[in-house]
């Protein structure tokens, strides 16, 4: 199990590395000369200079990168190109709000989501089973912005008194933002319902082709049991894989529901960044996605060890 | 023979049938629409601004006086053009990795794949959006359309070729030990003929499969893209700026919005149940086979 573990740190410090690395040559050396971005076409070149000279532009890409992955790793994220605002608060603040957003969307949508999948799998071929499996491809195919702007649609006619912008300040403790967190949160939890209902219903399926289940059937177990003892323990162990990749899933979907409902998380941050072509704080914050989205895996891998007694025990 | 018996399992199952008309009738609409247009999708018609659904214009006009539906239909080319473009070219890239580097194995299948692991580390739209995000940095605003949209087609070659890849390595050393790969190789067969002629075919039912899917995922990626106002630019006939600039006249032209967002989601689901019934026509036709053999 430590040695487990331990290859997977090893695994993960890789990953992130080799993401950071990927993440410097998009932002700093695709662009070309930095400083023009910052001070447009027209600037003359001695501000040029200046500016290259106070980035350390002259210096090589190896050296640069080394140097940013060091600062990023002290806690030096640079000062914002748009604000001038130090990134590390200006990001953390973001951060927080989008893992409470998040947060509220996994706690509802995870139980829902396995157990809908878990049904629809035990009764594959059954009423309820086309069901679930029509709402969630529905609701899969239907693009994050879509489903909100129905349900604030739905909501204006029902529920006049839910806010249909969430633009509330950063930093608004958890009690005082709730009001504002429901419909965006609502939003995520659809989509992430559907996914990971998907992803558990396949597996649940796959399982009940084993070899072993038609073996306790045959020695006529009765169907609850084979269903609930053998089966369900085996199908819903990589669903806890399914939820930490659909961490990556709910990254993406943020940043579409951030941006309709106003709310201030990394994702509206990430598209006014773009807007404002603030290279640094974009790369801040994707770094910062990065680690959070490796982290989840690391977890789910670690979660998913200690109940497989197949890893737990060891080759 | 056998493409025959997949195409016909496939039109059997209603929800596969239902997909596939979808997406050959938005095939349709992408090759024929702009000609059939009723109206200039650009073009204001000042003697009708904001008018409701009726049998002139069928979904109604703008809050600039532009015919929906006519920019509906001119944006089907557009959709097809940069989604079924980026993944063919992503098809074509992540094939010709995967077979080399699945095929070849060692110190080149390692090293390309950490750094394809590296890319998928990183969210779709993330990804997208930093790539989108330092292109517009780098070029600015002085771009064309013609230079957004085809940034937009890079972004989504690079975000699907390293999931293709992954997908046709699997199948190629899955293969590669197998008797007939080695009677190619100890016949002194070329490497590109061993890959094309012996492992390609082997890949091509997952091939197919994984393509399906990419091409609703782009559809889903690109509307996401244009409704966050960074993919293509107004005034181009785009499904998600439509939405985009639809929902911020919303009290005033609802159909505006409702008629390009529920174009982008009939789209989107019917490549997915296209891409679903694709994939158990071949676990079934396979399963046939288990048996007659």
């Amino acid at each position: 199990m430590f040695a487990y573990l331990l290859r997977r740190l090893g695994f993960l410090l890789l990953t992130v590395v080799l993401t950071s690395l990927l993440v410097f040559l998009i932002a700093q050396v695709l662009p070309g000369d930095v400083c023009r971005v910052i001070l447009g076409r027209e600037a003359g070149a001695a501000r040029l200079a200046e500016c290259r000279a106070d980035l350390g532009l002259d210096e090589p890409a190896a050296v640069r990168y080394l140097t940013w992955l060091a600062d990023f790793l002290r806690g030096d994220w640079g000062e914002s190109y748009a604000t001038g605002e130090p990134i590390r608060e200006w990001v953390l603040g973001r951060v927080r709000m989008s893992i409470m957003l998040a947060g509220v969307a996994f706690v509802v949508a995870v139980p829902l989501a396995v157990g809908l999948g878990a049904l629809a799998g035990l009764l594959h071929g059954k009423w309820p089973d086309t069901l679930i499996s029509i709402g969630s491809l529905a609701v899969v195919g239907l693009p994050e912005f879509v489903t909100a702007i129905v349900l604030i649609q739905f909501a204006a006619f029902r529920f006049p008194w839910l806010p249909a912008s969430s633009a509330i300040p950063v930093g608004t403790p958890f009690r005082e933002a709730l009001p504002a967190l429901i419909l965006p949160a609502l939003t995520a939890t659809l989509v992430l319902l559907a996914y990971i209902a998907r992803l558990t219903r396949a597996g649940v399926v796959e399982e009940l082709r084993q070899n072993y289940v038609r073996t306790a059937e045959l020695k006529s177990l009765p169907r609850w049991a084979v269903l609930l003892r053998h089966v369900l323990p085996n199908a819903l162990l990589p669903t806890i894989t399914v939820i930490a990749i659909s961490t990556g899933w709910l990254v993406s979907g943020l940043v579409v529901i951030e941006n309709v409902f106003n709310y201030p998380g990394l994702g509206r941050l990430l598209v006014f960044a773009i807007d404002r072509r603030d290279l640094p704080t974009l790369q801040a914050i994707v770094m910062v996605t990065v680690v959070a989205f490796a982290l989840a895996n690391l977890a789910a891998d670690l979660l998913y060890a200690a109940l497989n007694p197949r890893i737990r025990v060891g080759e | 023979m056998r493409q025959h018996s997949i195409v016909r399992r496939l039109l059997a199952d209603p929800a596969s049938a239902l997909g596939a008309a979808i997406v050959a009738l938005f095939v349709l609409a992408a090759v024929f629409g702009p000609a059939l247009t009723p109206f200039d999708p650009n073009q204001s018609i000042y003697e009708s601004v904001r008018v409701p659904p009726s049998a002139q214009h069928w979904f109604g006009t703008d809050h600039l006086a532009r015919d929906v539906f006519s920019r509906v239909l001119a944006g089907a080319r557009s959709a097809l053009l940069l989604a079924g473009g980026g993944t063919l070219v992503a098809v074509l890239f992540g094939t010709a990795i995967g077979l080399v580097s699945g095929f070849r194995g060692g110190w080149l299948d390692e090293v390309l794949m950490r750094f394809f692991d590296a890319l998928l580390s990183l969210p779709a739209l993330l990804l997208a959006l930093l790539l989108l995000g330092t292109l517009r940095a780098a070029y600015g605003e002085s771009v064309s359309a013609i230079g957004r949209g085809l940034g937009v087609f890079l972004v989504l070659a690079v975000v699907y070729t390293p999931i293709v890849a992954r997908v046709v390595r699997s199948v190629a050393l899955g293969v590669r030990g197998r008797a007939w790969v080695e009677a190619a190789r100890l016949q002194g067969e070329r490497l590109p003929r061993i890959l094309l002629r012996e492992i390609l075919p082997a890949a091509l039912p997952a091939l197919a499969v994984e393509a399906a899917l990419r091409f609703s995922y782009a559809i889903f990626l690109i509307s996401s893209l244009g409704f966050l106002g960074v993919g293509v630019q107004p005034p181009n006939p785009d499904w998600g700026l439509m939405v985009n600039e639809g929902r911020r006249n919303l009290s005033q032209v609802p159909w505006a919005m409702w008629a390009p967002a529920v174009t982008i989601a009939v789209v989107v689901v019917g490549a997915n149940l296209l891409a679903d019934g694709l994939k158990r026509a071949l676990m079934e036709r396979d399963l046939q086979r288990e048996k007659d053999a």
